[in-house]
């Protein structure tokens, strides 16, 4: 089955890391992407491009930021195709963010 | 004589989990939950057959899973128990309970967790969170609401028996053998009696001794961890004349294993047992437990043996605030009547 791996992280968290140590996460990320079992990655642009829409007084209503006010935020997605959860949750482990102070949040995908 | 400090272990652990269940309650509380067939609770147990039951506990005990509905899958599943009675066990109702076993299905089925042992990789991390669950379990039964203590012990045997060569499977259910069989001279009617005072003769000594031979097994695979350590202790501490010096030394080893005030506070006990409570009452000193009753009752005890009453008193009292048992508060105003 399908799981996508959602990783949150603090706004900035990859830029503040030396250059060779940026270099080395970039690298997890992308043998990550490499991987057979990845369907599917994006990487977000930073929050701050961010803007939210819903409906108020039955119009559309724009406003800038994320929709939740946290502290960290969605910066990419990966999709996997694993047996099961703990085959998902051995590839959310090699996802470089965890270990620099960020959570990823694991959930099956809905079948086609 | 200072409380059984082999019981402010199991009460502390205890407390810690049921700390962490309430948490979870509380959020569980906050969400509102879709309704779920019925299908999905009977597929679950209609697939589960007796030579499966290793597999079982590992699924009941996956971590991805609440607390909570780990422990109470663990029981309907591998317990045999009624939802009805695992409800009266853990104080809810059988509707909250039933939500809570449909819950934890609803997610093994949804999130694909595997119904298989782990991979050896795996397999630390996961039969760690299996005993966890199985000494929460224990723990309960050990505050004395309802015979889970033997369902955890049974629990224990049957993981022991599939799991042989595993030396903290051993440890635990030699842990849980050792405490269980002092569970009768615990209480006199409603007043706990402390480890020093208690009937021996009201001591299941085929259970220690059965525990004792699961400890010694434990040693003979060379374990040397949390359970094995605490089954060591509550073993010196069911003999004739308690070696504190050993109690201390493992205490220790203990402490050092697992970093846990709690576990320093009973250390600081084993050496005032041992002959220097003025070193242990320097060691409690240390601590930063000051919400924990038993770090007052701890210091009381101390101080009322080095003779400094009035610091004693002032220390039951704060021990009094905290109390939340009818024989814990029973206690401790007959201490503080007695200095």
């Amino acid at each position: 089955m399908q799981y996508a791996l959602m990783i949150y992280t603090e706004p900035g968290y990859h830029e503040a890391l030396p250059e060779a140590e940026r270099q080395a996460v970039r690298a997890e990320f992308l043998a990550l992407a490499d991987d057979a079992r990845c369907v599917a990655h994006v990487q977000l642009q930073p929050v701050e491009t961010a803007t939210s829409v819903r409906l108020a007084s039955g119009r559309m209503l724009m406003t800038d930021g994320p929709f939740a006010d946290t502290k960290e935020v969605l910066g990419g997605v990966y999709v996997v195709e694993a047996a099961n959860l703990d085959e998902a949750m051995e590839l959310a482990a090699r996802i470089p963010a965890i270990r620099l102070g960020g959570v990823v949040e694991v959930r099956p995908v809905v079948a086609p | 004589m200072p409380p059984n400090p082999g019981a402010w272990l199991v009460t502390t652990a205890r407390n810690r989990a049921i700390d962490r269940i309430r948490r979870e309650r509380v959020l569980a509380g906050k969400i509102q939950l879709l309704p779920t067939p019925e299908a999905v609770m009977d597929e679950f147990d209609d697939t589960v057959i007796k030579d499966e039951r290793l597999e079982l506990i590992f699924t009941c005990c996956h971590p991805a899973l609440a607390l909570d509905g780990q422990v109470a899958l663990t029981l309907r599943a591998l317990g045999g128990l009624e939802t009805a009675d695992i409800a009266r066990a853990f104080l809810v109702s059988e509707e909250t309970m039933k939500r809570r076993l449909t819950r934890a299905k609803t997610k093994i089925k949804a999130t694909g967790i595997p119904f298989a042992v782990p991979d050896a990789h795996l397999l630390p991390d996961r039969l760690d969170a299996v005993l966890a669950v199985i000494y929460l379990i224990y723990n309960e039964g050990y505050s004395g609401r309802i015979d889970l203590g033997s369902e955890a012990i049974r629990l224990g045997r049957v993981l022991a028996t599939l799991m042989p060569d595993e030396p903290e499977v051993h440890g635990l259910l030699a842990l849980m053998m050792i405490h269980q069989a002092r569970q009768r001279a615990r209480f006199s009617g409603e007043d706990l009696v402390l480890l020093a005072d208690q009937d021996r003769s009201l001591w299941d000594h085929a259970q220690i001794a059965a525990g004792r031979a699961a400890l010694d097994r434990a040693f003979a695979l060379g374990g040397r961890g949390a359970y094995v350590i605490q089954a060591a202790i509550a073993s010196l501490q069911a003999a004739e004349q308690i070696d504190w010096p050993q109690v201390a030394g493992l205490y220790q080893r203990l402490a050092d294993l697992t970093g846990s005030p709690v576990v320093e506070l009973n250390h600081a006990v084993a050496i005032a047992q041992a002959g220097d409570p003025a070193a242990g009452l320097l060691a409690v000193d240390r601590l930063d437990l000051d919400g924990y009753l038993y770090f007052h009752s701890t210091r009381a005890e101390l101080l009322r043996r080095l003779g400094r009453d009035s610091e004693a008193a002032a220390a039951y009292h704060r021990a009094l605030e905290l109390a939340t048992t009818t024989p814990e508060r029973r206690f401790l105003s007959r201490r503080l009547e007695e200095l």
